[in-house]
């Protein structure tokens, strides 16, 4: 009788650990505790914080950092990276303003264009690294220069008047058009990766490329095809904050843009290593990332001030995040769930 | 099996050359596999047995040689393209994704999705993995787990069970298969080979160091030396000792030399 009682409460206590452990196996939990803590922080800090003007800034920080987190995820699970990024940013409302005003085309068609250039400067991404076998570092780092002098040449140096109408205001210049548009994105590409042969196909090349090669899934393809993703979706999210902002400008992106874009990918649980990657994660890390700036911001801190605290915070995360990782890689903390898993089976 | 002649071929090569660059790896390979067969390939290492292997596959283009399957020369254009025709193969390096489940890599380039939209179907998925592990007798604590949290053994039951259960399965490669085993593993693969050798609907290419293992299940045993096969006879006709003298005799003539 006792050692039935004894037996059940065990159970029990195991049933908790165990819904502990599911809840550590799940990569995206860490990421959103802390983005619920920061927001928590600053909303005690600055009663600011949690106000319809500050939520929309927010929310327009967010959109752009997770429509390219997305698209990057793509390629940072192949265990490559697209420097890119920060230049097609750019590059997009460019060639959109260019089919608009010298093409005298109609908006939609002008965004496609711009989103087709963007897609081709992936597939070159995508065609260098896979058949010229130059690691994706450089070929992207060549075409983040490349386009990002060629933005300022397209336009001359001066930046343009963004074309009006219902399409622009769809696409970014309704306060909340753009995080409507990083959901929606988000959810298709989170479906695309979980739910998908292609997303299953990304992670096995990413994985063990040679391994998935000879399970017959055809790897160069994959590869191309994600740089082109990652590519349209960083020129998707240009568009979008050209409209918004009313212009297109031959500096928009950049380094900066581009390297807070990884560093919500990063945040958000797809390491650099390849095989494992998640788009809820990206979408969180971006989250983080935003409240941080907007956070920070409201509580006057200098922006140099700012870059130090950011970069203390991206590294504390990412100590933190690793150190889930382990945990969850040895299946629970100091084992101790891992044995009591195999007294259970 | 082996002593009936009539039994076709299910699987012909004739002169396969591959050459990579400069090195040769396999001058002149002709081989043949009778329907419901175990055929044994032994050979030292750098013979030429996982080339042959992996062209067996549609992995690598053979630079000359002919292929006929059931009669009919073919030109594998890709691994996939040899899947489809019924070629499944079980690699050295066992081809599975570390961070991926199990019964995603037990479906890698094979997943079952719905019919509209094509979203996979996981719960399929999950149950026929269930089910082939069950069949084979391999205990794994939950197909849910990433493969990295397997034992070797276990990952390699998965790759075996893998190729053995896809659908249309005429002709299995394994490329050591028991290379990471236990004994008990090891039995357990065996076992399964056994039984698919005597349902004798899928033909089998096995390589193995270990001439236990393939006197245990071949019908008939290959020796590939320096890019060719030097010996070819029924495992019933021949036996350990002979083979073993062929290698040796053969790496006592090259130190000589």
């Amino acid at each position: 009788m006792t050692t039935g009682n004894a037996a059940g409460r065990q159970e029990s206590a195991g049933g908790l650990l165990h819904g502990a452990r599911r809840l550590l196996v799940q990569r995206e939990v860490g990421i959103f505790v802390i983005a619920a803590i920061l927001f928590l922080y600053f909303q005690f800090a600055n009663s600011g914080f949690w106000t319809q003007s500050n939520l929309t800034t927010l929310s327009q920080t967010v959109a752009p950092y997770v429509i390219m987190a997305v698209g990057l995820v793509m390629v940072m699970i192949l265990g490559e990276i697209d420097l890119s990024v920060g230049s097609t940013f750019g590059f997009a409302p460019i060639v959109m303003w260019l089919a608009y005003a010298d093409l005298r085309l109609i908006l939609p068609i002008a965004v496609a264009i711009g989103l087709l250039a963007c897609a081709a400067v992936g597939l070159i991404n995508g065609v260098v690294h896979v058949y010229f076998r130059v690691p994706s570092f450089v070929v992207t780092l060549g075409t983040f220069f490349l386009l990002g002098g060629l933005n300022v040449i397209l336009l001359n140096g001066f930046p343009q008047n963004a074309p009006g109408g219902t399409v622009r205001q769809w696409l970014g210049s309704y306060p909340y058009s753009e995080i409507v548009w990083a959901f929606i994105l988000l959810v298709l590409m989170h479906l695309l990766l979980r739910h998908t042969r292609w997303g299953m196909h990304t992670f096995a090349t990413g994985g063990n490329l040679l391994g998935a090669r000879e399970a017959g899934i055809r790897v160069n393809r994959i590869r191309v095809v994600n740089f082109m993703i990652a590519a349209a979706l960083a020129g998707f999210a240009g568009i979008l904050e050209s409209m918004r902002v009313g212009s297109i400008d031959p500096l928009a992106g950049g380094a900066n843009t581009m390297f807070l874009a990884i560093s919500a990918a990063v945040i958000g649980g797809t390491p650099l290593a390849g095989g494992v990657g998640t788009m809820i994660g990206a979408f969180l890390g971006s989250i983080v990332l935003a409240e941080l700036r907007q956070g920070f911001t409201l509580l006057g801190v200098s922006a140099n001030t700012f870059d130090v605290i950011l970069g203390v915070a991206i590294l504390i995360l990412m100590i933190f995040n690793i150190y889930l990782g382990t945990v969850r890689e040895r299946g629970g903390f100091g084992g101790f769930l891992q044995a009591r898993r195999k007294g259970s089976t | 099996m082996s002593n009936t002649e009539e039994v076709p071929d299910v699987l012909r090569a004739e002169g396969i050359v591959k050459q990579f660059g400069s090195v040769v790896a396999l001058r002149g390979v002709s081989m043949h596999l009778k329907k419901g067969e175990v055929l044994g390939i032994v050979g030292d290492n750098g013979a030429g047995k996982s080339t042959l292997m992996k062209i067996l596959t549609g992995f690598h283009k053979p630079t000359e040689g002919k292929l006929y399957l059931e009669g009919e020369e073919i030109e594998l254009k890709s691994v996939s393209h040899a899947q489809s025709l019924g070629i499944q193969a079980v690699y050295q390096d066992l081809a599975l994704a570390n961070d991926m489940t199990v019964y995603e890599n037990m479906f890698l380039n094979k997943e079952i999705t719905h019919k509209f939209p094509r979203f996979l179907n996981k719960r399929e998925m999950k149950k026929k993995t269930r089910q082939y592990l069950e069949d084979i007798g391999v205990n794994i604590p939950s197909i849910d787990e990433p493969i990295a949290r397997l034992s070797g053994g276990q990952r390699q039951a998965i790759a075996v069970a893998r190729a053995v259960y896809s659908a249309n399965t005429k002709i299995l490669l394994l490329d050591e298969p028991l290379a990471a085993m236990g004994a008990k593993e090891a039995t357990m693969i065996m076992d399964l080979i056994q039984r698919l050798r005597e349902d004798g609907e899928i033909s089998i290419i096995m390589v193995d160091h270990n001439y236990a293992h393939i006197f245990g299940i071949c019908d008939r045993v290959n020796l590939i030396q320096h890019g060719e096969i030097t010996y070819d006879k029924p495992t019933a006709e021949t036996s350990m000792e002979e083979l073993t003298d062929l290698v040796v005799e053969e790496y006592r003539r090259a130190r000589a030399s």
